[in-house]
């Protein structure tokens, strides 16, 4: 047990550094996709309730491919196909262009957080009784500041519970660009494991940091959601 | 639901309708992408592409199904035991479900996958010796272990959750009936949990089909896997899209089916002519 933990010490001979590294690859990526997938699923949702038929039906087609595909095959897709794209283009200019590992699984993990984050967005907007809008219109209110002021606060306080579900899922789902060779936590543990033949313990080692960064993103996002229920009184 | 739809930031509904600049992109995008797939699809399969791939990506669909199907018939059985621990009052019982249940739903499927996989592998010897080793020696047994521990915890939190949500009334007026426990539990609480579970089970699959695709890193040659395996034969992108129409169709399919089980077992609480 003594030199299995040895095995986690800081320094050339443990992992303990490059378990860290990954660490933060992980978070870096799952905090990169995360503005995106939201924005992006805003912008769906309010795609979903368009006035015009042909909006609604291009955001339904959008979520319903980006929530029906397997998320490894979102990203082989994104990976493979924007590279495939990108070098024709760039041999087109005479040049080369890589798409890193972790501009793709960005991508790709945000296409999917978008198309589940609009279904929530969209619910959380139907929950939103016509009152608050007609009510905001009798005070003179710009659609603007309709939204801003009266909208979106109630909005985010509604979407929270499922938004923090989503956040959870993508964390989990950057496991999967270790495939695409992002160094992240998961393939930095498999790289410990072919060099150490340890498998169970460093892969349960990783499974307790998933875990840990789990409880950390709950944590966060209980403060947001206590910000965001300031005005509400608790029953 | 009231039918007002909550535009955001739009002006009230205006009596027109037209088709905006922003929609007729849009269409025209999808439209593009349609026809770009379409090409793309019926290209790779003309040749003789087909006879030489089209069993395998075929026989790779199958495993998917299969995979699926065993995970989540063994995670059904392992989820009871579980869910009966979440809803104990015993204390220490309770305490080992929850563990259980953030454990897998904390952490990566394919974390999980890799752990069981490659740590059956550590422990080889060990299994051998008390005879599990032809087991965990296929990788397919392994993904389908792996999968089946992961939903049952996710299918634990909908069987425990949706009996929880059955109103205490129900149990009471049973009791007060002198009916037995199991009674109550099996011809009052469970048909009414499990209209409402029937939606959040109907999701887990699908969750575990898209999940499945995970199996193909550990050499499993399911649809995922066998779509890689031609992809580093050919270079051929669009046996990736293939893979997305063949993952696409099963996903929808069974959201319909779902749909017509809801409609057909919940028809006692809608209004005639609904």
């Amino acid at each position: 047990m003594a030199n299995l933990l040895g095995l986690l010490t800081f320094g050339p001979d443990g992992w303990g550094d490059e378990l860290l590294a990954g660490t933060l690859v992980t978070i870096a990526l799952s905090l990169a996709t995360v503005p995106v997938g939201l924005v992006a699923g805003f912008f769906v949702a309010l795609g979903k309730q368009s006035r015009d038929p042909l909006v609604r039906v291009a955001s339904q087609i959008y979520t319903t491919i980006f929530r029906g595909l397997p998320e490894l095959l979102t990203l082989f897709l994104v990976y493979y196909g924007a590279q495939s794209g990108v070098s024709a283009i760039a041999a087109a200019f005479g040049g080369s262009f890589q798409i890193s590992p972790f501009l793709a699984g960005m991508v790709a993990l945000g296409l999917v957080l978008s198309a589940y984050a609009s279904e929530v967005f969209l619910s959380a907007f139907r929950a939103i009784p016509a009152g608050q809008y007609e009510a905001s219109a009798a005070l003179g209110l710009h659609r603007v500041r309709t939204f801003r002021l009266v909208i979106f606060p109630q909005l985010i306080r509604l979407a929270l519970p499922a938004l923090s579900n989503l956040w959870l899922n993508v964390m989990k789902d950057t496991a999967l660009v270790s495939v695409i060779t992002l160094n992240d936590l998961l393939r930095q543990t498999s790289i410990a494991v072919g060099t150490t033949k340890q498998p169970f313990f460093f892969y349960g080692v990783a499974c307790l940091i998933y875990l840990l960064l789990s409880m950390a993103a709950s944590a966060g996002i209980w403060r947001i959601d206590v910000w965001a229920s300031r005005g509400t009184v608790r029953r | 639901m009231t039918a007002v739809a909550a535009d955001s930031l739009t002006a009230p509904k205006m009596l027109t309708r037209r088709f905006s600049v922003v929609g007729i992109i849009l269409i025209a995008f999808w439209v593009l992408v349609v026809l770009l797939m379409v090409w793309a699809l019926a290209r790779s399969i003309t040749g003789d592409r087909f006879e030489t791939y089209g069993w395998r990506f075929l026989s790779g669909f199958w495993t998917t199904i299969r995979l699926v199907v065993f995970s989540v018939c063994i995670g059904a059985v392992i989820s009871v035991p579980v869910a009966a621990g979440r809803l104990s009052k015993n204390r220490v019982l309770n305490t080992l479900a929850y563990c259980y249940s953030y454990f897998f739903r904390g952490t990566p499927l394919i974390a999980q996958l890799f752990l069981i996989y490659y740590g059956a592998g550590e422990f080889a010897g060990p299994l051998k010796s008390v005879g599990l080793w032809w087991f965990f020696r296929d990788a397919f047994n392994c993904a389908a272990l792996s999968f089946a521990l992961n939903t049952a915890a996710y299918q634990s939190e909908i069987l425990s959750g949706s009996i929880r949500n059955v109103p205490h009334g129900q149990r009471e007026a049973g009791a007060a009936l002198g009916l037995h426990k199991l009674v109550i539990l099996w011809r009052i609480v469970l048909p009414q949990a499990l209209i409402v579970a029937l939606r959040p089970y109907g999701n887990e699959v699908v969750l575990m089909i898209k999940a499945s695709a995970v199996a193909a890193i550990v050499t499993v040659l399911d649809l995922m896997g066998e779509t890689r395996f031609i992809f580093a034969k050919t270079y051929d992108l669009s046996f990736y899209l293939w893979a997305a129409v063949f993952y696409l169709v099963l996903v929808e399919l069974l959201g319909r089916a779902i749909n017509l089980i809801e409609r057909r077992i919940t028809r006692h609480t809608m209004r005639r002519g609904q």
